[in-house]
C-alpha cells in the first residue's frame, strides 16, 4: 500500500471537484435546493481542510473564500443565484489547476473579485472579528475546578487533567466532595467532585486554560494568581486520584453490563482504492499466467501423463476464472464518463445561446476502464455536433412546434459482449440533400446514384466531410467524424447513424466490453504466425493453387455474387516464401466493407492477451498489437480496419476497370 | 497494552495521515469511512479513543457521536472531532452530542498525538 497521503489527496481532490461540479450544475437548475447547497459546501469544506493538511496552501486559501460564500448560502444569509453558481464553477476550474500546481494567481484574484461581487449582488454582507485578550503570567495560580456531571461519560478523564496540571508545575491537589449525592442516589459515571489546585511556577494562564480546553465552556473554573484570595475554602482533604479512579473503575463495568449484548457490527461495504497502474500490472501478470498456462497445456497434451493432464486442466480452469475476475475488476460504470458531459452541455448551451437539456440513462453499465478513457474524445465530438448542428436555435424550435429546450439523450446498455452507447438529439436531423450534394461535390458518390440511408449517412464518416455551412467555434475544427470513426474502430467497435428530417438524429456506438483479451484466430503466413480478432472474421475459404494463379493481377473473388478484394499477406509482408499448396482466404469485415486475407494456414482459435506495441512500432499501420504464444513466440495482431482500408481503394480501381 | 483508536473520516488522505501519525506514536488504528461505518465498527467493542470528522455522507459525525453515547457500553470513551475554524458553533453542538474534545484542521501530526496523549495519558 502506498503511503503517500499527498498522492491520495490529489486523487481525492479530483473526485471532490467532480462532486462539487455536479452539485453546482444541479444547483443551477434548482437554486433553492438546500441539500445541493450542503453537498457543495461539504465538498469545498473537505477540499479546503485536506488541502491545508497536505501543504496546498494556495488551494486552501482560495477555496476558503468559496466555502465562506457557500456557508452564507447554507445559513440563508445569501440566496444562491445563477451568477454565484457560475462564478463558483469557474472557481472550481481554478481549484483543479491549483491542485495540479499551475494556476496563475491573477486568474484566482479575478475569480475572487467576481465572487465578492456576486455575493454582494445577492445581498450585501458584513464581517465580524473576535480577539482574545492576553493575560499576564504570574508566579503561580490557585484554582478551583468542577467538571460537568456528564464529563466522564463523554470521555473526559479528570485524572488526565490533573496529570496535565502536574506537568505544568508543582501542584498541590485537594478534592472537594461537598457536592456528592447520598450513596443511594449516586450514579457511578457521573462526576460530582471538585478540585482545588495550587500550581507554582512561571505558568501562563493560557497554559492552564489549555488543559481545560475541551471542557472550558461547561465547567466551573476559577483561577486567581497566587497570593490573592482563595476562591473558596477546601472542605474535605483527601487523596483525590484514588476516589476518581474508583469512580472510573466503577463506571466501566456498570456501563458494560447495562449495555446488554452488543449488536453485531453491520458489515459495511468497503471499497478499496487502487491506482489504475496497479490494475494494469495485475492484468499483465494474469496475461502472463494465461500464456504460461497455454504452454503448459501444450506440453501436457504431448504426453500421456493423465495426472499431469488433470492438474493442467485445473490450472486452465483457474487461470480462466482469474482472467474473468480480473476483467470485472477493470470495469467501471459509464456514469464516470457521462458525468463529464454535463459540464460540456452547460458550456455548449452558453456558447451557442441554445437551451439544451442532457438526459442520461444506463449509467450503471460497466465498461473496461481503458475503453471509457478512449471513448471520451469521440463522444465529446458527437455531442458537440448534436448541439451545434443538430439542435436548432430556440426560435426555430418554437417555429417547428418543438419545445424551446433541445434534448440530448445519452444512454448505455450492455448487449452480449458489447456495450451500446446511443446519442440521440431531437434537432433538425441530417439533411439528406446536403449530404448528397456534398458527397457528389467531393466525388464520393456518382451524381444521381441510388443510396440507402445507411450508405448516405455513412458518407459523413469520410475524411474531410462536413455539412456545416459555416464552421463554428464548436465543431468543424478539422477533427471530423472520420476521426471519431477511426477511434471507435481502434476500440474494435462500430458506429452508425440514423436520422429523420425535422425529428433528430441517433448515433449508435457498439463497443466491446474489454480490450485486454480477445478471442483470436491464429494463422500462419510464411514462417510467422499472426492473430486476427475472431469477431472480425466472417468466413474462411480455400484458395486453390489454380484459382490463385488464375486470379493473379486481379485479386478478387466472388462471394455470394459480390466481388471481394483480397490481399496476399505473404506479399504484403514480403516473406519471400513459397505459397502453401492449401492456402486459405480469411474473409474479414468492418462495418459493411469486407476483404479477404490470404494466409498459408489457419491454426485455430487462440485466447489472445493483447500486448501493446512499443511507441517505436506504433506507427506500423497493419498491426494493432502483439501477443505471446504458448511456445513463447510472439505473434502480431492484425489491424483489420487498416487492412480493409488498404484493400478497399484497390477494389474501387479494380471495379472501375472491370 | 497498545491503545486502540478508531478514526472516522470520509477522506482517504486524511485517514491515511491520521493513521500514519497515530501508528507512528504507537497506537493501533482502525479506519472507518463514514459515520455509519464508524458506528458499526465501534458497536460491540470498546476503542480507547475515537477521532471523527463531522462533515460526512452516510451519517454525519454528530449523529454518530449521539448514537455512540446512547450505548452505555461506549460511556467514557474519549471522542475527538475534527473541525475547522469556521465551525465555531459546531463545537457547541458536538459537545452537546457527547464529544470529548476537538482538533482544528489543519493540524500537524504532533498536535494529533498531543491530543491523544491528553485524553489517554502518556
Amino acid at each position: 500500500m502506498s503511503e503517500d497521503p499527498t498522492a491520495t489527496f490529489r486523487v481525492e481532490a479530483g473526485e471532490l471537484l467532480e462532486q462539487v461540479e455536479q452539485g453546482l450544475l444541479d444547483l443551477g437548475h434548482r437554486l433553492g435546493d438546500m441539500a445541493l447547497v450542503n453537498a457543495v459546501f461539504r465538498g469545498l469544506h473537505t477540499l479546503k481542510g485536506s488541502g491545508a493538511m497536505f501543504g496546498f496552501d494556495a488551494l486552501a486559501a482560495f477555496t476558503h473564500h468559496c466555502e465562506s460564500a457557500f456557508d452564507r448560502v447554507r445559513k440563508g444569509e445569501v440566496p444562491a443565484t445563477a451568477e454565484l453558481v457560475s462564478v463558483i464553477l469557474s472557481a472550481r476550474d481554478h481549484m483543479a489547476a491549483l491542485v495540479d500546481g499551475d494556476a496563475p494567481k491573477a486568474e484566482g484574484d479575478a475569480i475572487l473579485a467576481r465572487l465578492a461581487a456576486a455575493v454582494d449582488a445577492a445581498r450585501g454582507g458584513g464581517a465580524g472579528a473576535a480577539a482574545s485578550a492576553a493575560v499576564p503570567a504570574a508566579q503561580g495560580w490557585k484554582m478551583f475546578f468542577r467538571l460537568p456531571a456528564d464529563a466522564m461519560a463523554n470521555g473526559t478523564n479528570p485524572l488526565m487533567l490533573l496529570d496535565e496540571l502536574r506537568d505544568l508545575g508543582e501542584a498541590e491537589v485537594r478534592v472537594r466532595t461537598d457536592a456528592l449525592p447520598p450513596l443511594s442516589e449516586l450514579i457511578p459515571n457521573e462526576c460530582h467532585l471538585g478540585w482545588d489546585v495550587t500550581l507554582r511556577g512561571d505558568i501562563s494562564r493560557e497554559a492552564i486554560e489549555d488543559v481545560f480546553i475541551f471542557v472550558m465552556d461547561d465547567m466551573t473554573l476559577e483561577i486567581a494568581p497566587l497570593g490573592d484570595e482563595a476562591p473558596a475554602e477546601p472542605v474535605v482533604v483527601e487523596d483525590a486520584p484514588a476516589v476518581v479512579a474508583a469512580a472510573i473503575e466503577a463506571a466501566a463495568p456498570v456501563a458494560a453490563a447495562a449495555g446488554g449484548p452488543p449488536a453485531a457490527a453491520q458489515p459495511a461495504v468497503e471499497n478499496v482504492r487502487v491506482p489504475a497502474e496497479r490494475l494494469d500490472a495485475l492484468m499483465d501478470r494474469v496475461g502472463e499466467l494465461v500464456i504460461a498456462q497455454s504452454r503448459l497445456s501444450q506440453l501436457a497434451n504431448n504426453r500421456h501423463d493423465l495426472l499431469l493432464r488433470s492438474v493442467t486442466e485445473d490450472i486452465e480452469r483457474l487461470a480462466g476464472e482469474l482472467r474473468d475476475t480480473m476483467m470485472v475488476l477493470r470495469m467501471v460504470p459509464v456514469s464516470s464518463l457521462f458525468g463529464r458531459f454535463r459540464r460540456l452541455i452547460h458550456d455548449l448551451a452558453r456558447e451557442t445561446g441554445k437551451s439544451i437539456e442532457l438526459q442520461t440513462s444506463g449509467e450503471t453499465t460497466e465498461v473496461d476502464k481503458t475503453v471509457i478513457e478512449r471513448l471520451f474524445d469521440p463522444l465529446v465530438h458527437i455531442i458537440r455536433n448534436s448541439c451545434d448542428h443538430g439542435l436548432e436555435a430556440p426560435a426555430d424550435r418554437l417555429a417547428a412546434g418543438k419545445s424551446e429546450t433541445g434534448l440530448v439523450k445519452l444512454s448505455a446498455h450492455q448487449a452480449g459482449g458489447e456495450v451500446l452507447i446511443t446519442i440521440v438529439d431531437d434537432g433538425r436531423g441530417i439533411d439528406r440533400d446536403r449530404v448528397r450534394a456534398k458527397g457528389e461535390a467531393n466525388g464520393l458518390i456518382e451524381p444521381g446514384q441510388q443510396l440507402a440511408d445507411e450508405e448516405l449517412f455513412g458518407l459523413i464518416f469520410h475524411p474531410g466531410f462536413s455539412t456545416a455551412a459555416q464552421v463554428t467555434n464548436l465543431s468543424g475544427r478539422g477533427v471530423g467524424m472520420d476521426v471519431v470513426k477511426r477511434t471507435i474502430e481502434s476500440l474494435r467497435g462500430s458506429i452508425s447513424v440514423t436520422s429523420e428530417a425535422g425529428k433528430g438524429s441517433t448515433i449508435t456506438l457498439r463497443i466491446p466490453l474489454t480490450l485486454a483479451i480477445i478471442e483470436g484466430l491464429l494463422v500462419r503466413v510464411g514462417e510467422s504466425r499472426y492473430v486476427l480478432p475472431l469477431s472480425a472474421v466472417e468466413e474462411c475459404l480455400e484458395l486453390s493453387l489454380e484459382e490463385d494463379l488464375r486470379s493473379r493481377g486481379r485479386s478478387l473473388i466472388t462471394l455470394r455474387d459480390r466481388l471481394v478484394p483480397f490481399v496476399r499477406l505473404r506479399d504484403l509482408f514480403g516473406t519471400g516464401t513459397r505459397p502453401d499448396p492449401h492456402q486459405k482466404i480469411v474473409v474479414v469485415a468492418t462495418g459493411r466493407e469486407r476483404v479477404g486475407l490470404v494466409v498459408d494456414q489457419i491454426i485455430g482459435n487462440h485466447q489472445t492477451v493483447i500486448k501493446s506495441l512499443s511507441a517505436f512500432h506504433r506507427g506500423v499501420g497493419s498491426f494493432s498489437g502483439a501477443t505471446i504464444l504458448g511456445d513463447g513466440n510472439v505473434a502480431l495482431i492484425l489491424d483489420v480496419a487498416q487492412l480493409v482500408a488498404m484493400a478497399q481503394p484497390r477494389e474501387e480501381t479494380l471495379r472501375a476497370a472491370s | 497494552m497498545t491503545a486502540s483508536i478508531l478514526t472516522v473520516d470520509d477522506s482517504a488522505s486524511l485517514r491515511m495521515a491520521i493513521r500514519i501519525a497515530l501508528t507512528g506514536a504507537g497506537y493501533a488504528v482502525t479506519e472507518a469511512v463514514d459515520g455509519a461505518d464508524g458506528l458499526a465498527k465501534a458497536t460491540g467493542t470498546r476503542f480507547d479513543m475515537i477521532v471523527t470528522d463531522l462533515n460526512m455522507p452516510n451519517m454525519d459525525g454528530l449523529s454518530m457521536i449521539r448514537a455512540l453515547r446512547e450505548q452505555p457500553a461506549q460511556a467514557g470513551i474519549p471522542i475527538i472531532f475534527l473541525s475547522t475554524e469556521s465551525d465555531a458553533d459546531m463545537k457547541a453542538q458536538a459537545k452537546a452530542a457527547g464529544a470529548t474534545g476537538w482538533l482544528v484542521k489543519p493540524f500537524q501530526p504532533d498536535q494529533l498525538i498531543r491530543v491523544a496523549q491528553k485524553v489517554l495519558g502518556k
